[in-house]
C-alpha cells in the first residue's frame, strides 16, 4: 500500500513537471530541420546578384540597451578566446549592449549545444560562436535563428546555413600558404620532414588551413618538404605536449613542427626546448606574441603568425550589433564600416556570408617585442 | 539464552547476507518503505530545484527550456536503466560510453558507404548486443571482475570506433533522422526521445519490481551464493543483463548521432560517469542488492534540472561540475550516514548493548 503511494507520488511529480512546462508561455521549437551542407574551404569572392546595400557605420542604435550578446568560444579558459572576448567587451562599451561569455570546459561540440540552447531560451539578441564541429552545432544554431536570434560565427565556422555571418580572421588560402612558407623558411634549404600538430580533429578552421597548406605544398617550390602527418592535441596542453613528444620520437629526422593552434604551438616549443633540440627542430604556426616571445628569442620558433585577436572579437561583436539593429542583413555584397577597425575602410561580406578581418601578421625576433607591446597579448 | 554464538534465537538466513535477529527481520515488501524514503527525499530535492530554477530565471518554466532540459539527458537516461539492474546485481558496466561511440561510428560509416539507415540501425543494435555478450561472458563464465572487464572494453570499443571512422565525421544524415533526435512532437514541448525513455523506463520498472526476473536480480545482488543455491542461474542472468546494456547503449548511440546529426568516433566520451552518477543518485547501492528503478528515473530529472538551472543562472562549467560532484557525494554518503544513525537509534531504543557475539547487518558469517 505504501509502495503504491510512493509509486503514485513519483508519477504525479513527473506529470506535474511536464504539465507545468506545457501550460506556461512557450517559445515553440521548430518542427523541421533542413539539411545542411558542409562548409567549403574556398577563398571568399563577393559576387552580389542584387544591388548591395551600403550601410552606415555601426553607431550605437536606439535599442542598444536591449542588445544582449552571448559569446560561445570553442572552450573557456583558452587564452586565445579570452583575448577575443576582451575585444568584444571593448566593442560593447563603444557600441552599446551587453556581452557575456559561456562555454564548455573542453573543446567538444556536444558540450557547446546546451549553451546554445540556453542562450536561445533566454532570448538573447545574438550568439557569437566558434564551432568545435561545424555540423554538430548546426541544428541548435538553426533553431536559434528560427527563434529570432542572430548567429555570428567567428574563428571556426559553423556549417553554411547555420549562421547569419561568419567573421573569418584571415583568408583561409592565405593562412595555408603562410604556414607552408614559414615551414619552408625554417627548414634548412626548404628541405626536410615536417609534421602538423593541430587542435581537435573536427575543428573547422584548423582543418581548412591544413587543407590549404597541403594544396600549397604541391607547388614545386616546396618539393623538398615531406609532410609526415597530422596529429591532434585537442587544444589541451597535456595532450598537445604528449603528441609533440610522440612526433619527435616517431620521426627522428623531423625538421619543422607546424602548429596552427595557439595551445599547440606553445606545447611544441616547450617540448623542443626540453628535448634540447633547439636549432635542429623548429616550430612554427599560429601563436600569440606574448605566449611565444620567449621561444622566438630562444630560437625554437624563429617565425610564426597570427592576427589581431582583440580586433577579431571586436569585429564579431560589431557584426552582431549590426545584424540585430538591421544595418546589415548578412547577404553577400553587404558592406559596413566599423569606426576603429580597418582604418575606417568598409568591410564587404563575401560568398557564404563570410567577412574577412584582414591579413595576418608574421612575428619574428625583429618585431616580437613591439607586437607584444602593441597587441597586449 | 542466545544459543550458539553468532545465531539469534530464530534461525533462518535471510537474503540480506548474515543473520538478523527476529525483531528486525522483515519481508521485502515491508522493507521497501525504508528504501523509498530515499526516493521521497529525491523527489523533494527535485521539487526544490524546480522552484529554485523558476526563481532564478523566468525562462525556466517554459516549453522550450523543458524540451532542452529533457532532450539533453535522454541518451544517458536510457543507458541508466540497464545500468541500474547491473549495479543491483553487484556488477558494473563502464563500457557504455564507448559502445555509444562505436554504434554511432558504425552507423555513420555504413551510411557513408550507401547502406540505408533502416539496415544500419538494426546492424548497430546487433553489434551492441554482441559487445554486451562479450562483457557478460567474461564476467559470468570466466569470472573476471566486471570493473576490470568493462574497463578493458571501454578502451576496446573506443579503439574500434576510431578504426571504423578515424578522424572523420559523417554528418550528411537525412533530415528525418535528425528530427527524431532533436525535435519535439509537433505542437508540443515534448521531445520524441522522451517518449522512448518513457516506454523503456516503464518496461524496466515493471521488470525490476513486478516480475520474477527482478526478484532474481535483487536476490543475486544481496547474496549471489545463496541465490545460486536457491536455483537462480546467476551466470545466465548477468550475461543477459550485459547484453541488454550493450544493446541499449548502441541504441543511445543512434539517438546521440541523430541529435547532433554527426557521427564521430569520440561521441559519448565521458558519459559513463554521468550514467553512474545518476544511478547512484537514484539510491542504488554500489555494493548491490538495493535500489529502485523509479529512484533512478527521478534522479535523471533531478540531475538535468540541476544542470539546466545552473546554466540558466549563468554558472560556469567548472562550478556546475562541482555542484554535480557534491550532489553525488551527498547521495552516496547519505544512506550510510542514515544507516549509522538508525543503528544508534535502535540500540538506544532497545536500551541495552547488542548481545555478545551477535552479528551486525552486513557482516558475512563464516
Amino acid at each position: 500500500m505504501i509502495h503504491r503511494v510512493h509509486q503514485l507520488a513519483a508519477s504525479v511529480a513527473i506529470v506535474a513537471l511536464v504539465a507545468g512546462a506545457c501550460s506556461s508561455s512557450a517559445t515553440p521549437a521548430p518542427t523541421a530541420v533542413p539539411s545542411v551542407a558542409a562548409p567549403s574551404a574556398a577563398a571568399s569572392v563577393a559576387a552580389p546578384s542584387a544591388a548591395p546595400s551600403v550601410a552606415p557605420s555601426a553607431a550605437a542604435s536606439p535599442s542598444a540597451a536591449a542588445l544582449t550578446v552571448v559569446v560561445i568560444p570553442k572552450q573557456i579558459n583558452n587564452p586565445y578566446f579570452d583575448v577575443a572576448f576582451k575585444g568584444a567587451q571593448k566593442a560593447a562599451t563603444d557600441l552599446g549592449g551587453t556581452v557575456t561569455q559561456v562555454g564548455p570546459s573542453a573543446a567538444d561540440a556536444t558540450q557547446q549545444v546546451p549553451f546554445i540552447q540556453t542562450a536561445t531560451t533566454q532570448g538573447v539578441s545574438a550568439i557569437v560562436i566558434s564551432a568545435d564541429d561545424a555540423t554538430a552545432v548546426a541544428p541548435a544554431l538553426q533553431a536559434a535563428m528560427a527563434a529570432g536570434v542572430k548567429v555570428v560565427g567567428y574563428d571556426s565556422s559553423p556549417a553554411v546555413g547555420a549562421y547569419n555571418v561568419f567573421v573569418n580572421q584571415a583568408d583561409t588560402a592565405g593562412i595555408g600558404k603562410g604556414l607552408a612558407d614559414m615551414a619552408c623558411d625554417e627548414a634548412p634549404n626548404c628541405t626536410g620532414e615536417i609534421a602538423v600538430l593541430s587542435a581537435a580533429q573536427s575543428a573547422t578552421n584548423q582543418n581548412a588551413w591544413i587543407a590549404a597548406m597541403k594544396t600549397t605544398l604541391k607547388d614545386p617550390k616546396y618539393k623538398g618538404l615531406v609532410l609526415d602527418g597530422v596529429v591532434y592535441g585537442n587544444d589541451d596542453p597535456q595532450i598537445s605536449t604528449t603528441q609533440a613528444q610522440g612526433l619527435l620520437q616517431a620521426h627522428p629526422n623531423l625538421k619543422v613542427i607546424i602548429a596552427p593552434t595557439t595551445v599547440g604551438i606553445v606545447a611544441a616549443a616547450q617540448v623542443v626546448r626540453a628535448a634540447k633540440k633547439t636549432g635542429s627542430v623548429f616550430v612554427t604556426g599560429l601563436g600569440t606574441p606574448k605566449g611565444m616571445q620567449d621561444y622566438v628569442k630562444g630560437g625554437e620558433a624563429p617565425e610564426f603568425a597570427l592576427w589581431n585577436v582583440t580586433d577579431l572579437g571586436y569585429l564579431a561583436y560589431a557584426v552582431a550589433a549590426d545584424l540585430v539593429n538591421g544595418t546589415i542583413k548578412g547577404n553577400p555584397g553587404d558592406t559596413f564600416t566599423v569606426p576603429s577597425l580597418n582604418n575606417g575602410q568598409p568591410y564587404t561580406i563575401g560568398q557564404d556570408s563570410v567577412v574577412v578581418l584582414g591579413p595576418p601578421f608574421v612575428f619574428n625576433k625583429g618585431n616580437i617585442d613591439q607586437f607584444v607591446a602593441s597587441f597586449g597579448f | 539464552m542466545t544459543g550458539t554464538p553468532g545465531f539469534a534465537t530464530d534461525s533462518g538466513a535471510t537474503p540480506g547476507g548474515g543473520v538478523q535477529p527476529a525483531a528486525e527481520r522483515r519481508s521485502p515488501l515491508q522493507r521497501l518503505p525504508a528504501l523509498l524514503r530515499w526516493e521521497s527525499l529525491l523527489l523533494l530535492i527535485l521539487a526544490l530545484l524546480v522552484v529554485e530554477g523558476a526563481r532564478i530565471s523566468k525562462f525556466f518554466l517554459t516549453g522550450s527550456n523543458f524540451s532542452n532540459l529533457v532532450s539533453a539527458e535522454m541518451e544517458v537516461a536510457i543507458v541508466a536503466l540497464p545500468m541500474t539492474l547491473i549495479i543491483i546485481t553487484g556488477e558494473i558496466d563502464l563500457s557504455v560510453e564507448s559502445m555509444i561511440g562505436l554504434s554511432g561510428a558504425i552507423l555513420g560509416w555504413l551510411w557513408s558507404v550507401g547502406v540505408p539507415l533502416q539496415v544500419g540501425i538494426p546492424v548497430v543494435l546487433v553489434v551492441g548486443a554482441l559487445g554486451g555478450l562479450l562483457n557478460g561472458l567474461l564476467v559470468a563464465r570466466v569470472g573476471v571482475p566486471s570493473l576490470v572487464v568493462t574497463l578493458g572494453t571501454l578502451a576496446l570499443f573506443r579503439g574500434l570506433a576510431n578504426v571504423v571512422l578515424g578522424p572523420n565525421a559523417i554528418s550528411n544524415f537525412p533530415a528525418g533522422f535528425t528530427a527524431f533526435g532533436f525535435n519535439n512532437i509537433p505542437g508540443t514541448p515534448v521531445p520524441w526521445t522522451l517518449i522512448v525513455f518513457a516506454v523503456l523506463g516503464l518496461a524496466f520498472w515493471l521488470v525490476a519490481h513486478g516480475t520474477w526476473i527482478g526478484r532474481q536480480v535483487f536476490a543475486v545482488g544481496k547474496n549471489k551464493d545463496a541465490a545460486r543455491y536457491a536455483g537462480i542461474r546467476v551466470g545466465r542472468l548477468k550475461t543477459a543483463l550485459f547484453v541488454v546494456s550493450g544493446l541499449i547503449a548502441a541504441f543511445a548511440g543512434v539517438i546521440l548521432t541523430s541529435r547532433f546529426s554527426s557521427a564521430r568516433s569520440d561521441n559519448g566520451t565521458g558519459l559513463t560517469l554521468v550514467v553512474v552518477t545518476i544511478v547512484l543518485l537514484g539510491g542504488v547501492d554500489i555494493n548491490g542488492g538495493k535500489g529502485t528503478v523509479p529512484g533512478v528515473i527521478i534522479a535523471v530529472f533531478t540531475l538535468s534540472v540541476l544542470q539546466n538551472a545552473l546554466r540558466l543562472a549563468g554558472v560556469s562549467s567548472e562550478y556546475q561540475a562541482v555542484a554535480v560532484g557534491l550532489l553525488l557525494i551527498g547521495s552516496v554518503t547519505a544512506p550510510y550516514l542514515a544507516r549509522q544513525t538508525r543503528l544508534l537509534a535502535d540500540r538506544a531504543r532497545r536500551g541495552r548493548p547488542p548481545p555478545a557475539g551477535s552479528i551486525a547487518p552486513g557482516e558475512v558469517v563464516g
